[in-house]
């Protein structure tokens, strides 16, 4: 029973690290249009660095039939656009300040971010 | 005619264009096409622009003989509507095939479970049997739900989880433990061997049906929008170069001249140049009267022509027209959300996993201290857990209320900017009225002249209106009017200046003349004392007397009338039956001001406000802690409205989207703004109703799941009944925002 208890615990905590507290870093920094892929319940790529001060055009191309995917919004942004199947929506932004910006579809099951990159010190 | 317009533009997304050196292919192939100006690929994008007359199954097939897909982008709404209706359609098939057959086999195992047999595995003969329905569940979970599992997956690797990961993952856990006890019964408990296989398939099955059901119900809350949609027409009558053309309207351009027969829909927005009508606007104002329309008059596409048989000339086509502009806001406000559903926002984000946990903890407890088959219990109760939990319906209850409130609005005649503007529309406490234009017509006339001395009426009506010919003041606008249906001849002005909130002056043939209220003539010294009397009994008419002098000498009164709107009494009527404080604003002496808030019900008002001091009034009111909604025509009142905590745009029928106003009224009657806000409070409850169905339905569903009434009342959750459930919280959200359709503004 003790290792099962353990197991329950050790997978309690997987579910933890794995969901909420893993960050990755790994997108490149990116300049222009970003296309995404709405697909299969995600967004790809999940995570798009840009520069802070930079125009960038998300190109969202949804893919998926479900109609929780039809909207994305970006909520600190006040932004909610509706993705036509198959079809290309772009969403530009512009001079954005540093800081990370998520953007999902209404039921928050998409999810994804934009992280705006301040100036690198040099 | 389309076909000979040599700069149409097409929009092709190709696929599978995975490298950039596909772009000069393609650009290459489709410039080879007859008829193709101009090729150019957006790679990132993935699609080409095309120019010219080229037929389109011709660039299709040049797509296709480089190795590549193509479809043609749709651009205009009515064909985005239609393929999107069409997708759905399809969807909705899919999800119903697939429902069909996942409890094809749910139901008789559920029955043989509920009525005939054990669903346990005890002899070999058993194991087999049972192996044989785990692989024909197997094949459910692959033909009908294989989106969860593809979902949860790709979700997992995002570090994301949704309702896929819990519908894959009890699913996926039911079955897996079923298998375990075929393959391995001995690896668990004797009692404990019990298979799940119904529970897979029947869940699988329910949750297709809620998600096909909720797709329909999803497609009549955007029926207001539909219906803006369906009232562009397809086609316009064109008069070029002496012949009657009936062309598609992307093909109307500026100044062409069209014909509109009785009962057809107006294509473009234009002036009438030739004949006269009715037309009945009633769609896009809520102006249920039709309005007469003659040469000059602007008509509106949307419209219906109802009489005569009209020429206008196009003065506003595609995207610029009004209809397409309030399709474009009324789309815009029914996607955006109110600050109402950032709680439910910010728990959805959090809530797969912890519903995740909580399974595990369930199971951790019957494990723990279950009674015996504690393995099963822990089965059970987890799979229950994961399946009960709906982040949906949370998710679903802000948006789906806002998209049948903003288009319900719209049909009044309302136009929402945002979810946030309906939000606090419904709580406005106070409500400031301009009086010029929003509670009286806007349109004053000449009443009365008084000539003091010895002067002619109309010598002094022109002085007047020579004056007043450079203002936009409306009672100047009504002076000029009076001046020239006379006939009179106007001046030359020399000095002219315009003092916000008094008058104007200026000096015609060497006369310095002064034209305004009381306290222009005080600050002048013009003495008006023997003339103060008549002056207020003019006011306490309701009309508003003005003091021309001439040197420094009263020489007139002329009193001016601006009737006040047939139905403003009742809608000032009905804002107050709301328990909303409705207070009057005017530039109007005190007088006059009395006189008409008293004709209209209204006991409260600010008489004698300049201009740029609007904004401090309703500033004011908000000190008071009122929640101030401010009621102008949105251009003189720009700054008062974008204070207000909620400005209304009174429009005149078809200025859509003010900039300054959070809500624009289409048709001049007060009724619209009781109508706004009647929806906007109903809206606001809608989702009230929602968001608490929704948290009560996760609060006491996941607990009961996990069996917290088991030691009390040996209850527990059947997870079959968990999916039905879940299935149907989703769709009860989105059928509760569908009631606000039923809903009557005009009632509340």
């Amino acid at each position: 029973m003790l290792v099962i208890n353990i197991l329950g615990f050790a997978l309690i905590s997987l579910i933890v690290w794995w969901f909420w507290l893993y960050k990755p870093r790994n997108g490149m920094v990116v300049k222009g249009t970003v296309p995404i892929t709405v697909n299969n319940g995600v967004y790809t790529p999940a995570q798009v660095r840009v520069m802070a001060g930079e125009k960038v055009t998300l190109s969202f191309l949804r893919k998926d039939n479900s109609p929780c995917s039809s909207i994305v919004q970006f909520n600190n942004l006040e932004i909610s656009e509706e993705l036509p199947l198959n079809k290309t929506k772009d969403i530009s932004l512009e001079s954005l300040e540093p800081g990370t910006y998520p953007f999902s579809c209404q039921m928050q099951m998409y999810r994804g971010e934009l992280i705006v990159e301040g100036k690198a010190d040099e | 005619m389309s076909s000979n317009n040599p700069n149409k533009e097409k929009i092709l997304l190709i696929e599978g264009a995975g490298c950039a050196s596909c772009v000069g292919k393609i650009e290459g192939a489709l410039s080879e096409v007859s008829g193709v100006k101009t090729a150019s690929m957006n790679f990132a994008q993935r699609t080409v622009l095309v120019t010219g007359n080229a037929n389109e199954d011709e660039l299709l097939g040049a797509i296709g003989s480089v190795g590549y897909q193509a479809s043609l982008v749709k651009q205009n709404d009515t064909e985005l509507l239609d393929e999107k209706e069409k997708s759905e359609a399809a969807y909705y098939k899919r999800l119903m095939k697939e429902m069909t057959i996942a409890l094809a086999l749910g139901i008789p195992l559920m029955l043989y479970g509920l009525f005939i047999g054990e669903m346990t595995v005890t002899t070999n003969p058993e194991r087999i049997s049972w192996l044989v329905v785990g692989l024909l569940t197997l094949g459910i979970m692959y033909f009908s739900g294989r989106h969860f599992y593809v979902g949860a997956w790709k979700s997992f690797l995002n570090h994301s989880a949704n309702m896929d990961t819990l519908i894959a993952l009890g699913t996926g856990t039911a079955w897996i433990y079923s298998m375990v006890v075929v393959f391995a019964p001995d690896a668990v408990p004797l009692m404990a061997r019990h298979v799940y296989f119904e529970a897979t398939a029947m869940i699988i099955g329910l949750i297709d049906l809620g998600l096909a059901l909720e797709i329909k119900a999803r497609g009549r809350t955007s029926e207001a929008i539909k219906r803006l949609i369906g009232l562009q027409p397809k086609n316009a009558r064109v008069l070029r170069d002496g012949e009657e053309l009936d062309i598609p309207i992307e093909d109307v351009v500026l100044e062409d001249l069209l014909r509109i027969r009785p009962g057809e829909k107006i294509p473009v927005d234009g002036v009438v140049v030739e004949g006269n009508t009715s037309v009945d606007e009633s769609m896009l104002t809520g102006e249920p009267m039709p309005v007469k329309k003659i040469s000059g008059d602007e008509v509106v596409a949307g419209s219906i022509n109802k009489s005569g048989s009209v020429i206008f000339k196009a003065t506003r086509v595609g995207k610029d027209t009004a209809l397409a502009q309030i399709i474009e806001m009324v789309k815009r406000a029914q996607n955006s959300k109110p600050s109402i559903g950032r709680l439910a926002d910010v728990i959805s984000g959090y809530f797969v996993p912890v519903v995740m946990i909580i399974a595990i903890l369930s199971a951790l407890a019957w494990l723990n201290f279950g009674p015996a088959p504690a393995l099963a219990f822990a089965i059970v109760s987890a799979t229950t857990v994961l399946i009960i939990a709906c982040p949906c319906a949370l998710g679903l209850a802000t948006p789906m209320s806002v998209m049948v409130g903003v288009g319900k609005a719209a049909e009044a005649g309302v136009l929402i900017r945002n979810g946030e503007a309906l939000q606090t529309a419904s709580k406005i406490s106070a409500m400031i009225l301009d009086k010029t234009g929003t509670i009286t017509e806007g349109s004053p006339k000449v009443t009365e002249i008084q000539v003091i001395g010895d002067y002619k009426e109309e010598e002094i009506l022109s002085l007047a209106a020579s004056l007043e010919s450079g203002s936009e003041h409306p009672l100047a606008l009504a002076i000029v009017e009076s001046a020239q249906e006379r006939g009179l001849v106007l001046s030359k002005v020399a000095n002219f200046e315009a003092i916000a909130g008094h008058g104007v002056e200026g000096s015609i043939d060497s006369n310095s003349i002064l034209f305004g209220n009381e306290k222009l003539m005080d600050e002048r010294s013009v003495s008006i004392e023997h003339y103060i009397a008549s002056a207020q009994r003019v006011a306490s008419e309701a009309k508003t007397p003005m003091y021309l002098a001439i040197n420094g000498e009263l020489a007139a009164i002329i009193s001016v009338s601006d009737p006040i709107k047939n139905d403003s009494v009742e809608a000032i009527k009905r804002l107050q039956a709301n328990g909303i404080r409705v207070v009057m604003l005017t530039g109007d002496n005190r007088a006059t001001a009395q006189a008409v808030a008293e004709k209209v019900g209204i006991s409260e008002f600010f008489a004698e406000v300049l201009p740029e001091d609007k904004s401090n009034k309703v500033e004011e009111l908000q000190a008071q802690g009122e929640i101030v909604g401010m009621t102008g025509d949105g251009i003189n009142d720009a700054p008062a409205l974008a204070q207000a905590n909620v400005g209304f745009a009174i429009g005149t029928g078809t200025d859509v989207a003010i900039e300054s106003a959070d809500i624009t009224l289409m048709r001049g009657s007060l009724h619209g703004l009781a109508d706004a806000i009647a929806i906007s409070k109903a809206t606001l409850r809608n989702i009230k109703q929602n968001l608490f169905g929704a948290f009560i339905y996760n609060v006491a569903g996941v607990p009961f799941a996990a069996g917290v009434l088991y030691p009390f009342f040996g209850l527990l959750l059947s997870p079959v009944i968990a999916g039905a459930a879940m299935a149907f919280s989703s769709l009860t959200v989105v059928s509760n925002a569908n009631r606000l359709r039923l809903f009557k503004a005009s009632d509340h």
